[in-house]
């Protein structure tokens, strides 16, 4: 069964803040929030979604990719039933996700931002339990359960509980869990946050291994090399909205010059942007909100001797110079003014 | 509604419950069995209270070990899957409306409430030694007013569970819990606040009060008590007014 996702005009409007857990920690307030009044109704008002639209073919991995708050977990959320869009729709194969919610739980795995096994359970009791709400019969199960703790390295553990488990063997479960009902299509929200670079290997593994057999993929990330490494194609996003599709190559390519010059100084005079801009090999120079120039470049190194010459005759001092090649970061850094890691 | 992923569930609380229950038997009967000793043993015993009262607090003590258990089996899990663990996630993706994972913690929950039932009366009696009258005599009205308590112990705890955050869980017990045990009639007949017109209809508002009053009619009638009618009437309406509150809570924290 071919299954893709189709996503038109999708709209998240959050009118309270999430629920308690977001706030618990970080909240000034601490724990003394209980007699305080709530605030005006109108006065909370987030748009995480603002008019998204794209399209995922069946069998494809596709990544969304963006900072933290740009909305791809809300995304997720959408398409994994769990979040009510505002407006829009979001397809599923032939179904509509929020309509349709039950038929799309059958057809979707997904593997949260955050663990959420069910602590009171064995490694192997959280997949056989699984795998009994979707009516997979007890001896499937079991088998199911056993060939999947197998492959992903936790059958030594698997009649433990899982609140002594690392990390990277919680995250392998979790993939282990969304995998047991078979579904067609996978989610996953951040599958590499906090792992050590072994465990990331694997997990890119049976992430490939899941695609091969012709299922579809859709995982959010904001770390360029997992994107630029497991994706067919990706989307970048920010504050809500698509800035840009396609595959890590033409993504890339989009980019004029490819590298990209950052460049810091005591102070901007004028004449500078237009001293740089005049540099062979610059295509086009940028000033980041944060101050200093961004340059665009066909070329990384060789133009620093220009770049010091071009700043000593403007009368600015170079306080830091960084380069970086052709990568999905300068992209992100291109169409936002941002980088990803801010 | 899909039945293999309920019993499932269903599957799956049991499991957790029989691995804890020892654990889960003493957080639910400790408290009452101290209760009825000091006051249903050791005050009857000195004679400061008289040894009729062992026969009157009983149905109070199954009334609130019931409501408590069953209260505290769903409202627990549920501020801890809300607030950190979100284990209840996985639940909320089977192929099922989520209303029915709801349901099914309810089921759950009022199925503890039974076994806690079940073991407080020969406990409570052990505890109370002789001159305890009780009577079994009508098993059908019993029977009944168990599960419509047990029903009502969980879906207030569904209720509670999906309002309060965890930091809440103390307050929840001195300033709701509380007051509803000690003005639930539990300890005294909903008669002997006579003297006290108004707060005698006040503590109507009390659901508890049904639950004892229900049980002090079907086991011990021979001390005055709420008429039958009222007490289903009030369980009945309790009920479904906390089973339809919880569910919208559970509906606001489950879905973003």
């Amino acid at each position: 069964m071919d299954v893709g996702i189709r996503i038109e005009g999708l709209r998240k409007v959050y009118t309270s803040p999430p629920p308690a857990a977001a706030m618990a920690r970080g909240g000034p307030m601490g724990g003394q929030r209980l007699f305080k009044r709530p605030e005006k109704k109108k006065a909370y008002e987030v748009v995480a979604l603002d008019a998204v639209a794209l399209e995922v073919k069946a069998g494809e991995v596709f990544g969304l990719l963006g900072p933290n708050g740009a909305g791809k977990s809300t995304t997720v959320g959408i398409l994994t039933t769990r979040v009510r869009p505002t407006s829009g729709e979001a397809w599923i194969g032939g179904h509509e996700v929020w309509r349709d919610r039950v038929a799309v739980k059958r057809l979707i795995g997904v593997v949260p931002q955050k663990p959420n096994l069910d602590f009171a359970l064995t490694a192997r009791e959280i997949l056989t339990y699984h795998a009994a709400y979707f009516g997979i019969p007890a001896a499937d199960r079991l088998t199911r359960a056993a060939s999947l703790l197998e492959r992903f390295k936790l059958a030594d553990r698997a009649d433990q509980m899982v609140h002594g488990f690392s990390g990277g063997m919680m995250q392998r479960l979790s993939i282990a869990r969304a995998l047991m009902h078979a579904p067609e299509v996978l989610f996953l929200d951040e599958p590499s946050t906090g792992l050590d670079p072994q465990t990331r290997l694997l997990l890119w593994e049976l992430i490939r291994d899941f695609n091969r057999q012709g299922h579809t993929v859709l995982l959010t990330t904001h770390n360029m090399e997992e994107a630029d490494a497991l994706c067919d194609r990706l989307a970048i996003v920010d504050h809500g909205r698509v800035i840009a599709i396609g595959t890590p190559q033409e993504l890339k390519r989009s980019v004029p010059g490819g590298f990209v010059v950052r460049l810091a100084f005591d102070r901007v005079p004028d004449g500078l942007r237009a001293a740089l801009s005049g540099i062979p090999g610059v295509t086009e120079v940028q000033a980041p909100p944060e101050g200093g120039l961004d340059l665009y470049a066909d070329q990384g190194g060789t133009l620093i001797p220009h770049i010091v010459a071009a700043a000593t005759s403007a009368g600015a001092t170079i306080h830091d110079i960084h380069i970086s090649e052709p990568s999905l970061e300068n992209l992100f850094l291109h169409h936002t003014g941002r980088s990803l890691r801010e | 509604m899909n039945l293999a992923a309920f019993f499932a569930m269903l599957g799956r609380d049991g499991r957790v419950a029989r691995r804890n229950f020892l654990p889960l038997l003493l957080q639910n009967l400790v408290q009452p069995m101290l209760f009825v000793f000091v006051f249903g043993r050791v005050m009857t015993t000195s004679g400061m209270m008289p040894e009729a009262y062992k026969s009157l607090l009983l149905p109070g003590i199954i009334a609130i070990s019931m409501l408590l258990s069953g209260l505290q089996a769903v409202a627990f899990p549920m501020i801890a899957d809300f607030q950190f663990s979100r284990e209840i996630e996985d639940r909320l993706l089977a192929p099922m409306a989520i209303e029915w994972v709801a349901i099914e913690k309810v089921v759950a929950g009022a199925i503890q409430a039974l076994i806690a039932g079940a073991v407080v009366i020969p406990t409570a009696m052990l505890v109370l030694g002789s001159g305890v009258q009780i009577s079994f005599a009508q098993p059908g009205e019993l029977a009944a007013l168990a599960l419509l308590v047990a029903v009502l112990a969980a879906s207030i705890g569904l209720t509670l569970g999906c309002s309060l955050g965890q930091q809440q869980i103390g307050i929840m017990f001195s300033l709701i819990v509380g007051p509803m045990i000690f003005f639930g009639c539990t300890y005294y007949p909903w008669s002997a606040l006579a003297s006290f017109p108004l707060f005698q209809k006040l503590v109507l508002l009390n659901p508890f009060v049904y639950a004892s009053e229900g049980f002090r009619s079907a086991l011990v009638p021979q001390f005055p008590h709420l008429s039958g009618v009222v007490v289903f009437g009030g369980l009945v309406g309790f009920n479904a007014l906390f089973l339809w509150l919880g569910l919208q809570q559970f509906r606001k924290k489950a879905i973003g």
